[in-house]
């Protein structure tokens, strides 16, 4: 690690000095993954600019001003914040409960005048830069406590288990696995990691018996998609047929008769890679895991070259947040896990999860923007 | 307080290990769905990529159109006409089904059972398939629709082919029918095309029997169609074949004239060259009219078909089997002269009856025709004269030579539904009845009852045959497409000259000399004279008792008791090129109605003379020579 001066650290930036920190490089590759999803939406509509592709490059738009916001602001203020966030997201949680709409047989968001949040997904946020927080103060040897890491359970298992009931199991499994991954990170003893993960093993039956019918039913389709082909598992099958039918160079852009034809349920959102497959083949398909892998090391080296720690956990926790998304619904889509609700970050349409994921980059450009700030374990940020 | 002390230098170090642990696990997900992707996409792409297809693109067969039946001189017999029609789309009907139904009934009629039929096909699609509302509407009810169209949503006018007789019931049993296809016409044959809604296939007369050359075969659409079975678009076509024109022999001119002719009567008639075998004329009264079947037949109609005592749903030419009576006599003498049995100079004294065994035979002419020749003998049709012959020659004589004449077999000729007939004999008795032989039926035998059963083209075939000292056979298809049909090589019938000479001027007698039978209803016109055989059947037995008594008269009799009139006939009789049959059942009623028919039909057919005149072109040079050398 490079040996920066103590005043260098303290000194405060001007808003044009930290948006030239801004790394343009990063903000130009998801710009790039995101246009292979407005060019998805585009095709899915039939070569038409709407009903998804211009909404969805509306909200591109906005949430790179929300990247650049939040990126200018100071990580110190973010680590005010954390908290009070947290606490504002349980809330939400909370009420969704209460007055929620139900949409899709789970209650999932309320409406605030003209929008819509989905508290689940500002908890995502929330939870990061809460954990984070929490484990900034925290030496390495007081992570393994068990009073302290209770506390921290308690953090990441209250608002998951609130999610897990509305019900949104793949919300609620990223939550836990963001959690628990922070908790790995910060250094969480092995002698905690490893009896725990042989715990969750053996829970598995005892879970099973508390899933809703119609994720029971999703699993039991996704082991054997044949007893379902036309209910349930025409989701799985479909979606498999669009991707593989593909091949190598795929069947060209606008011309992939699965999407386009409506065999793909949900076409446009959680399978929207489906069609990428589809049009663009297993070259189309490795470009795009290519370039996520690019956005992945980006944050993982964000989050290694930060000089404070709740830079640091912030950083790869949203890092690890977008990398769960990619790999849930990238597995699903492929037949390899039952289907559950998880967009793919930039390419699926939606107005929530895109706007989620771009403040996630802009708390990410954040901590590489004021990566030589230091912080105290006993800091509490600023406002 | 300092910033940054050894406890953060520990964690960050920790947190360094574990992000890289973290980062080689990202990493190798990463790889996994990369590995799954190239299961997928490389090595099972193709199989996906057939599944894909399955998947978006539908076959949709295009109904090829039937050929056409034509008569030798290209006059169309079975066309196909515009069918009008209204279909309705239930997606687009606004305001419901109902209301679009409502509408429409208050433009053409539409009774509650097509209602419920309607509303039975919407049911069973999907919400854009379109339903028939109604079919064959003439010009005028389609052109009220259309003019209403612009507030009739949902419905649809739709002009289609359908197939139409032009002649009605005057060709019903050559032609036959075509009918909506069977749940057994389509285990018979796995032609795709007969899963087209609507489609109609032979099932009678040369629609059947030609069924397959006529229809054609299906063109293929392939469409795109989306998840719910909607056509996107169309990829590629492959036009249909439409099905070959059959052109017959029969001179559709011909034919009018003697179906109006011999209507009236339960009657059957068939007129064939001599020559060829060609038949020109074929018909059996009363008959139906074809297009209803198309249409469909309603229960009361289908019943009036089933009920009527002069069958009008039986080809009696084909498959009606009669006692051919004295118009058997020509056959057995032929074959007994042939065998040598008798000699043209044998005679008999008949004194009305025979007695043979312990049964006496009777004569049709009480008192007896006293000493009398073969030429007389065929010219005043003596019955004791015959049993003479049939017991010289025996049965086996007659049988071989009835079969030579055609008798007992199928003619061959192209329409379905053709009946053998009997032609009795030892071997058959046996087996039909499981006993021996009487010479008694001999004596039967030899006037063309007893066991004796023929069809009216068999006795045509006949005549013909005696006529040109031939073996014709009758055929009716003359061009199948571009393919003049092959007729066999003709083979001289296997009688002696000489003995079908006598029989010729036996049967020349008949009409042309005053002792014959039907003198009186001779064709008088010189050069167009004809000779023929008449022949009565008994349809109910005589007992000795009447015999005595006397017989009563046919007038008298209930029309199903009375006899059969038949009659054949070739003429010109010096130079024969046209021969007929005409039976009519239970019609002998003392005017001979059979032999004026027949009359009528040959000096007809000899004024007007088809044979003589140029066919159609049959189009193609090749079948034109073949044409040419059989005319």
């Amino acid at each position: 690690m490079t040996t920066t001066p103590y005043v260098a650290v303290r000194r405060n930036f001007t808003w044009i000095e930290k948006l030239s920190q801004i790394n343009w490089f990063f903000v130009l590759l998801i710009t790039i993954i995101a246009s292979i999803g407005f060019a998805m939406q585009y095709s899915m509509a039939g070569g038409h600019f709407y009903p998804w592709a211009a909404p969805q490059m509306a909200r591109f738009a906005i949430g790179l001003v929300i990247l650049a916001a939040v990126a200018l602001v100071d990580i110190r203020v973010w680590m005010a914040a954390a908290y009070p966030a947290y606490l504002i997201s349980f809330l939400l949680l909370i009420a969704v409960e209460i007055v929620g709409h139900v949409g899709l047989g789970a209650q999932r968001w309320i409406e605030l005048g003209p929008i819509q949040i989905q508290p689940s997904e500002l908890m995502k946020i929330a939870l990061v830069l809460a954990l984070a927080r929490y484990l900034h103060g925290l030496a390495l040897e007081e992570v393994s406590k068990p009073q302290k890491l209770a506390v921290a359970l308690v953090m990441i298992a209250a608002p998951a288990v609130l999610v897990l009931k509305e019900p949104n199991l793949g919300t609620a499994a990223i939550l836990f696995a963001d959690g628990f991954s922070l908790l790995f990170l910060a250094g969480l003893s092995w002698w905690w990691i490893l009896p725990s993960a042989a715990g969750l093993v053996a829970a598995v039956p005892v879970a099973w018996h508390f899933l809703h019918d119609y994720q029971k039913r999703r699993v039991m389709t996704f082991l054997n998609p044949q007893s379902d082909a036309l209910g349930a598992g025409w989701n799985i099958t479909q979606a498999k047929i669009a991707i593989g039918s593909g091949g190598l160079t795929g069947k060209g852009f606008i011309q992939g008769t699965q999407s386009r034809l409506n065999f793909l349920p949900e076409k446009n959102t959680d399978f929207a890679i489906s069609a990428l497959g589809e049009e663009f083949g297993f070259v189309g398909c490795v470009i795009m895991l290519f370039l996520f892998a690019v956005v992945i090391g980006f944050g993982i080296r964000t989050a290694m070259s930060s000089r404070n720690q709740f830079g640091r956990l912030v950083a790869i926790g949203i890092t690890l947040n977008f990398f769960f998304y990619i790999m849930i619904n990238a597995a699903m889509v492929m037949g390899l896990i039952p289907v559950v609700g998880i967009p793919m970050p930039l390419i699926s349409y939606g107005g929530t999860a895109m706007l989620t994921v771009m403040f996630g980059f802009g708390l990410l450009m954040s901590v590489h923007v004021h990566r030589l700030v230091e912080l105290p374990r006993s800091s509490g940020g600023i406002i | 307080m300092p910033l940054f002390d050894r406890k953060d230098k520990s964690r960050y170090a920790a947190f360094t290990r574990r992000t890289l642990l973290a980062g080689g696990g990202i990493g190798a997900v990463l790889g996994a769905l990369g590995v799954r992707l190239y299961q997928l996409q490389i090595l099972e792409g193709d199989e996906f990529r057939t599944k894909a297809e399955e998947n978006s693109v539908s076959a949709r067969l295009i109904a090829p159109l039937r050929g056409r039946i034509l008569d030798r001189f290209g006059i169309e017999l079975a066309s196909n006409r515009r069918n009008y029609r209204v279909l309705i789309i239930p997606e687009q009907a606004l305001g419901g089904v109902d209301a679009a139904l409502d509408t429409i009934g208050r433009i053409i009629l539409l009774t509650d059972r097509d209602r419920a039929r309607i509303l039975r096909d919407i049911s069973r699609n999907k919400k854009f398939v379109p339903s028939t509302v109604a079919e064959n509407l003439t010009w005028e009810e389609f052109a009220r629709v259309n003019l209403h169209l612009p507030y009739l949503s949902g419905i649809q006018p739709d002009v289609g082919e359908t197939r139409d007789y032009p002649y009605g019931d005057e060709l019903a049993h050559v032609l036959g029918y075509v009918a909506a296809v069977s749940p057994t016409d389509e285990q018979a044959d796995d032609d795709p095309v007969l899963e087209l809604p609507g489609f109609r296939i032979g099932k009678r007369g040369i629609e059947k029997s030609l069924d397959r050359e006529l229809r054609g075969s299906a063109g293929v659409s392939r469409v795109e169609v989306n998840a719910y079975g909607r056509v996107i678009r169309e990829l590629s076509r492959d036009p249909a074949a439409p099905g070959s024109d059959v052109w017959l022999t029969l001179d559709q001119d011909l034919q009018k004239f003697v179906v109006q002719r011999i209507a009236g009567e339960s009657c059957a008639c068939a007129v064939m060259d001599v020559a060829t075998g060609d038949v020109l004329a074929l018909a059996s009264t009363p008959a139906y009219d074809p297009n209803l079947f198309n249409i469909g037949v309603t229960p009361q109609q289908w019943r009036g078909l089933l009920e009527d005592d002069h069958h009008p749903l039986i080809d009696k030419a084909l498959a009606g089997l009669y006692p051919p009576g004295s118009t058997f006599k020509p056959a057995v003498a032929l074959a007994a002269l042939d065998a040598g049995a008798i000699t043209p100079d044998f005679t008999v004294d008949c004194t009305g009856s025979l007695a043979f065994g312990n049964h006496i035979f009777h004569c049709w002419k009480k008192h007896g025709h006293g000493r009398i020749s073969l030429h007389r003998g065929i010219a005043q049709s003596c019955d004791v004269f015959f049993y003479n012959v049939a017991r010289r020659l025996g049965i086996d004589g007659i049988e071989a030579g009835a079969h030579k004449l055609g008798f007992g077999n199928h003619t061959g000729i192209e329409i379905p539904g053709e009946r053998a007939g009997v032609i009795p004999g030892r071997a058959w008795k046996e087996a039909t009845y499981g006993v021996k032989w009487l010479e008694g039926e001999t004596l039967n035998a030899g006037i063309g009852q007893g066991y004796v059963l023929v069809t009216p083209l068999q006795l045509c075939t006949m005549a013909a045959r005696i006529a040109s000292g031939n073996a014709v056979s009758p055929r009716i298809v003359r061009v199948l497409g571009r393919e003049a049909q092959e007729r066999p090589e003709l083979t001289k019938l296997a009688f002696s000259g000489d003995a079908i000479a006598a029989v010729q001027s036996g049967m020349n007698a008949v009409t042309n000399e005053p002792m014959g039978t039907a003198f009186r209803w001779r064709i008088p016109n010189p050069g167009f004279e004809m000779a023929g055989k008449t022949g009565s059947a008994q349809v109910r037995k005589i007992s000795e008792a009447e015999h005595l008594a006397g017989v009563t008269k046919n007038e008298k009799l209930p029309w199903k008791l009375r006899d059969h009139a038949l009659f054949v006939a070739y003429a010109p009789a010096s130079a024969p090129r046209y021969a007929c049959s005409v039976v009519i059942e239970h019609g002998r009623i003392g005017q001979h109605p059979d032999v004026q028919m027949a009359r009528d039909i040959l000096l007809y057919v000899q004024q007007r003379d088809p044979l003589k005149r140029t066919p159609a072109w049959p189009v193609s040079a090749a079948s034109l020579a073949a044409a040419m050398r059989h005319a």
